[in-house]
């Protein structure tokens, strides 16, 4: 196996791009991500999404895709994984570059919402679950996540405006990201206030919908400053799979696949949580950005809102966790936030994120969760 | 839902019927074709109880597409008597008076019509215990 690097990113502003089509937003990511480090030949196109055949009537998406962007002939395929898309199409990328079979990957996400209607997009979304056992019985995306916020209040003890104030630290971190949906603050109020979509999760809990693309250029570690002289070592990569049903868990207040996902991707890179500088986790909803904290080793179980006013996921704190502003505030473009997460954590140690900057941020993680909980992917990234 | 695919899991929707290893005794619902506990292929039809808890619940007001009607409605995960937790909804309750830990049954009931095949879909629901 060889070591693996990132020498490029790019993303779109997430949006509602009524303006804009599924390829012309995967084209400006993937053509920045290559003019960041020399447009260089690429050998497959990889790419996460997962409603473009629900709501934009188009499956195939890799050609598409590579067509679009003038690379043909390459290998170019797509990576359904629900919402961890992004994620498990990273690792698709780089395993093809670890195993040697290419050199020069495009990997990324996209996703294009707004070109649903009425309840087809919450119809579609709602596909991440089991659609004989969950959605058959009107279980919406949203209320299956409600399900576990109740009960997750009631076995801790935790309040609800806990969850509040994690929202509201979202939109923090994102007023200052050029690319977030939601680029403004928040106070606990407006969370408390907003309208209750499935009890107890009211609109300020949720991410908002929206299109966007986000790339990242992959090559052999070795052959990386070649391409650019601002490049980051994929130093560990991993998924893991749940239950589809959230009824069929032993144990409802955490996610296993992301608990196993991150315990490989630490070994592999051998580190621990108290190494990580910065991170992007998948806040979804508040109540999955708190079980995420926990899972991936940032927290004691029902801890989150104790370590919150201590400040520890502040930048300056224990771990910096997601400057970007994460799902709540820079957007959910479904398939395509996994390769958002990567591409700011890239920024983030190439030094180049901006007002979102860590300062001396040397190791980051990046954690994608499809469904609920049913899968996630969880990636490493260390300065190069 | 196309018809055959409604029709071919009546017997888990409509009758709880879950699958029991006949290696470990695990009891999984829906039923898979390996036990995820030992790894044994071998399963004996097991039908579940009919009543249990109310674990958690949420009321869903922006339901998908095709449930526009019912809307507001509950959805809960129920703890049958042996330990088994299904979702399904919760129903003959007001949103408001719907508390988890309460005592709950099975009841056969409507759960949606006018989807995409015309039918109209019956499933197993919960209702508090009377
Ligand atoms: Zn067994």
């Amino acid at each position: 196996m060889r070591k693996v690097a990132i020498v490029g990113a790019g993303m779109t502003k997430v949006d509602k791009h009524w303006r804009r089509s599924l390829k012309e937003l995967f084209g400006e990511a993937g053509t920045a991500a290559l003019s960041g480090c020399g447009a260089p030949k690429v050998d497959a196109l990889i790419v996460g999404n997962m409603c473009a055949s629900d709501l934009s009537d188009q499956n195939n998406i890799g050609s598409l895709l590579a067509d679009y962007l003038g690379m043909n002939p390459t290998t170019a395929y797509r990576v359904e994984a629900a919402c961890g898309s992004g994620g498990a199409a990273f690792l698709a990328a780089y395993t093809a570059v670890a195993s040697g079979i290419y050199d020069v990957v495009l990997t990324g996400g996209v996703e294009k919402l707004t070109d649903g209607v009425g309840g087809n997009t919450t119809f579609s979304l709602g596909k991440a679950a089991d659609a004989e056992y969950e959605l058959f019985y009107g279980a919406s995306f949203v209320s299956l996540n409600a399900l576990i916020m109740r009960h997750y209040m009631g076995f801790y003890g935790v309040p609800r405006e806990a969850f509040a104030d994690l929202s509201v630290m979202m939109h923090r971190n994102g007023s200052k990201n050029p690319f977030a949906q939601l680029p403004f603050e928040i106070k606990r109020e407006t969370v408390l206030n907003s309208d209750m979509i499935s009890d107890p999760i009211t609109l300020f809990d949720c991410a908002p919908v929206g299109d966007g693309a986000a790339a990242v250029v992959l090559c052999p570690l070795e052959d990386a400053k070649r391409y650019s002289d601002a490049y980051v070592e994929v130093a560990g990569v991993a998924g893991a799979s749940d239950t589809i049903n959230i009824a069929s868990r032993d144990d409802l207040l955490t996610f296993r696949s992301t608990v196993v996902a991150a315990d490989r991707a630490y070994r592999m890179a051998r580190v621990t949580p108290s190494d990580i500088d910065v991170a992007e986790i998948h806040d979804t909803f508040t109540i999955t950005g708190a079980i995420s904290l926990e899972d991936l080793g940032f927290c004691e179980r029902g801890k989150f809102h104790k370590m919150m006013e201590n400040g520890a996921f502040e930048p300056g704190g224990l771990v910096a966790i997601n400057p970007s502003g994460g799902l709540k505030s820079r957007g959910h473009p479904v398939g395509a936030t996994g390769a958002y997460q990567i591409a700011e954590i890239f920024l983030q140690l190439t030094g180049r994120a901006g007002r979102m900057q860590v300062p001396d941020a040397t190791v980051g993680l990046a954690q994608n969760i499809g469904g609920s909980g049913s899968c996630a992917f969880v990636s490493i990234l260390r300065r190069g | 839902m196309s018809v055959p695919r409604y029709w071919r899991e009546i017997p888990r929707r409509s009758r709880l019927e879950a699958a029991k290893c006949k290696d470990c005794g695990a009891v999984v619902y829906p039923p898979r074709c390996r036990c995820a506990k030992c790894g044994s292929v071998e399963f004996e039809a097991y039908r579940l109880p009919e009543t249990g808890t109310l674990v958690t619940y949420t009321i869903v007001r922006n339901p998908p597409k095709w449930f526009e009607k019912a809307s507001p409605y509950i959805i809960g995960l129920v703890k049958l008597e042996d330990g088994t937790t299904i979702m399904s909804q919760i129903t003959d309750i007001e949103p408001e008076e719907v508390k988890a830990g309460i005592p709950v049954e099975a009841v056969l009931r409507k759960v949606m019509e006018d989807g995409d095949s015309g039918i109209i879909e019956y499933a197993i629901k919960f209702r508090p215990r009377l």
